[in-house]
């Protein structure tokens, strides 16, 4: 009988255990040193720096961060933008998210004919280019030339119509549809995998005693995935607070009108890579995306230590 | 392993800038950097050649890179030492930073140079004006482009007053046949460009306001900048429906179909009507606001050539930069890019009828550039980004005219401060 593998580990001669930890560890550690960790630890030494119109530069320590968060030039259009992708995340959670885990509920009723069409339909915009998306949805909405207006005015709704994506009061949630839109397969995937991974046993024996589908679903499955939901907000999260894309390629880096649509990503490109006249800012540009790096970790952690460790897990 | 990888290197660079050296040191051959690889054609089919009638032993290379990666791609060359021998230089501040980085010489000895106002020199000027360090070759100019058509279906001339011009467009609303206006302001810089920049230089007088804005003896809360904005104000009811999300393709489409009347051009806009809009068209320049008599023009400088300092081969691009100078080569240029405008002070005859519109302009009126792009930009808020997000707000009427002057001001007063 082999012996079990903290004693092999234990009576291991040092030299060996050491590389054999390098074998396993060294690649991944160097590629994340190389294409994750330095760069953020780069971006973060740019951020301390400011540099001369000649090109030197010298050391300001937080000065920059200072800037940031207290001169109003500086201040009022990042607390603008992370507002405005607060509301953006919230739009994903409160609409992609349900949605998503209720195609995902009805994906995996037993009696559904052309599942994968579903399936494959709804996830197909995941894989498109944001660009063509946004391209796509520009031309539905358009008030010259798009069907939105005239699909309204079918079923008598035309004087609902507005161009949604020029009004300051509508550009950001519209951009925030168009988004979940394009995503909402990626949740419907991730909650129907769990889905699949319950046991039929407990459905069967829930049918015995009497429950309907949707109680099924309501009461057995969904605790069930709920670890699931949690990794789906986080992700969520994660993407939102990184999301730039989109808004650049349907309103610009200038995320108008009146930056009613701009979001930390379009505010760090702005600053970084400059727009139009505005020369780019490398240092500025390095200490707002210190900033954006710093909200992402305390989101992750606010779930990792406040959400995670409360969700009951089942084994099966 | 890493060390014969590393002689291997050297030992490349050093044979590529060996033959690099050789190229440039064989007789007469020069290299142009530019943003315009739409242009190239005709750069090696009619300007080269035509150089080369003058020159026949100098071998020109235009070598044009994309126009959003021109400024990246550029600087790296300048800092590998790989750029060509002439570069084309943006306006203002982009180009200036070059020349403090003496990547570019000072042209105050090219003979040519006296060929062209001191606007057209201003964008590739010091802010002393000392040192110009770029040829101007051309500029773009704005004005009105309108479907000859639809003014001929309500009975109207050109506007030569605001007046008439606010009269023309109501009459177009209610004929109800064409969009009056072809604009939006969904991508926000048209209604800055087209809308603030194309009629404002009557408002306050060109280069007399916008120098005086420079010296801070003019405010943008002045009722010169502020009526500017009062006019922009009423456009909103005479564009397309939804205007606030059509973009600027879209604007192109809708004039270039046949459906608006009245399009805020800047003169890059006749090439594209040319190839796809089937009706006459027209230009007029930018209504008079009441009780102005003296005209003036937005007329922008776009593009200019400069000499790379560390060129091997100077003599023969002075030879070149000084041919651009000439009366034959803006004529060339004109003719082959109509909408840009070449900036010597010699008339040039332009072909193209609705170009040479846009061009005749500059005898009765007085040329000026975008107020907005020396100087006035350097800072943070960027005075270009505030003035597209408030003319369009203005427009979209989410802002009115008194606050977007006084924001512009604040803007400005919050990191400029000139000598007084």
């Amino acid at each position: 009988m082999p012996a079990p593998a903290p004693q092999i580990v234990a009576t291991m001669p040092r030299v060996r255990l050491m590389g054999l930890m390098l074998l396993f560890l060294g690649p991944a550690v160097a590629i994340y040193t190389a294409i994750s960790i330095y760069p953020l630890l780069a971006t973060m030494q740019l951020a301390t720096y400011r540099t001369t119109p000649t090109g030197a530069s010298y050391f300001v320590g937080l000065a920059n961060f200072a800037t940031l968060l207290t001169d109003a030039v500086w201040s009022q259009p990042f607390w603008n933008a992370a507002w405005n992708n607060l509301k953006f995340f919230l739009v994903h959670m409160l609409v992609q998210n349900p949605i998503g885990i209720a195609l995902a509920g009805l994906l995996s009723l037993p009696n559904l004919r052309l599942r994968g069409v579903y399936r494959t339909v709804i996830f197909l915009p995941t894989m498109l280019s944001v660009v063509i998306v946004g391209f796509a949805w520009n031309l539905i909405l358009s008030p010259l030339w798009g069907i939105a207006e005239g699909a309204l005015k079918s079923v008598g709704l035309g004087s609902l119509f507005a161009p949604w994506l020029g009004l300051p009061s509508t550009a950001l949630v519209t951009l925030a549809l168009i988004s979940v839109w394009q995503f909402v397969g990626i949740p419907m995937m991730l909650i129907y995998a769990a889905l699949l991974n319950i046991p039929d046993e407990l459905v069967d024996a829930a049918r015995v005693d009497g429950l309907g589908h949707f109680r099924i679903f309501w009461h057995i499955k969904l605790p069930l995935v709920a670890p699931t939901i949690g990794l789906v907000s986080i992700l969520t999260f994660v993407a939102n607070f990184n999301a730039f894309d989109l808004i650049y390629a349907v309103k610009g880096a200038l995320a108008g009108p009146n930056f009613a649509s701009d979001i930390l990503g379009t505010f760090f490109y702005r600053a970084f890579f400059g727009n139009q006249l505005q020369l780019g800012d490398p240092n500025m540009g390095a200490a707002i995306a210190t900033v954006m790096f710093f909200i992402i970790l305390a989101g992750v952690c606010v779930y990792l230590f406040a959400v995670q460790r409360r969700i009951t897990r089942y084994a099966f | 392993m890493e060390r014969s990888t590393k002689i291997w290197a050297s030992l490349s660079v050093a044979a590529v800038s060996l033959l690099a050296s050789l190229a440039a040191a064989s007789a007469g051959s020069i290299k142009i950097e530019s943003w315009r690889n739409d242009d190239a054609d005709i750069w090696n089919s009619q300007i080269i050649p035509a150089f080369n009638k003058h020159y026949p032993n100098i071998k020109v290379e235009f070598s044009p890179s994309a126009p959003t990666e021109y400024n990246a791609a550029l600087n790296a060359r300048l800092a590998g030492g790989a750029a060509g021998d002439i570069l084309a230089c943006r306006p203002f501040d982009a180009s200036l930073d070059l020349f403090k980085k003496k990547y570019l010489v000072s042209l105050n000895d090219l003979a040519g140079m006296k060929n062209f106002s001191d606007v057209a020199k201003s964008a590739w000027s010091t802010d002393d004006g000392k040192d110009t360090f770029c040829v101007p070759m051309a500029s773009v100019i704005h004005g009105f482009i309108y479907n000859k058509d639809a003014l001929k279906k309500v009975g109207a001339s050109e506007p030569t007053t605001m007046e008439e011009f606010n009269a023309l467009l109501e009459k177009l609303k209610k004929d109800g046949t064409y969009t009056p206006l072809v604009m939006g302001t969904a991508d926000q810089w048209e209604a800055a460009t087209m809308g603030f920049q194309n009629i404002g230089p009557n408002y306050w007088h060109g280069e007399q306001g916008r120098l005086a804005l420079i010296k801070g003896t003019e405010k943008f809360t002045d009722p010169q900048y502020v009526d500017v904005f009062k006019e922009l104000a009423k456009w909103g009811p005479f564009m397309g429906n939804g205007f606030q999300a059509q973009k600027y393709p879209d604007s192109q489409n809708l004039f270039s179909l046949g459906k608006g009347a009245i399009y805020p051009a800047g003169s890059w806009d006749i090439s594209t009507f040319r190839a796809t809009a089937k009706f006459p068209m027209g230009a007029f320049k930018p209504p008079l606001p009441a009780g102005a008599t003296q005209c003036y023009i937005s007329d922008h400088t776009d593009i200019g050539m400069g000499l790379n300092s560390a060129s091997k081969n100077k003599d023969d691009a002075k030879k070149f930069l000084e041919w651009l100078t000439t009366p034959e080569f803006a004529t060339l240029y004109a003719n082959a890019l109509p909408g840009f405008f070449p900036l010597s002070s010699t008339p040039v005859a332009i072909k193209d009828d609705l170009a040479a519109t846009f061009v005749s302009w500059r005898k009765d009126c007085k040329s000026t550039i975008r107020n907005s792009y020396q100087i006035l930009s350097r800072g943070t808020p960027n005075l270009e980004n505030e003035l597209w997000n408030v003319s369009a707000q203005v427009i979209n009427g989410t802002m009115t005219p008194e606050a977007a002057g006084k924001r512009l001001q604040e803007g400005l007063d919050k990191w400029y401060h000139p000598a007084k």
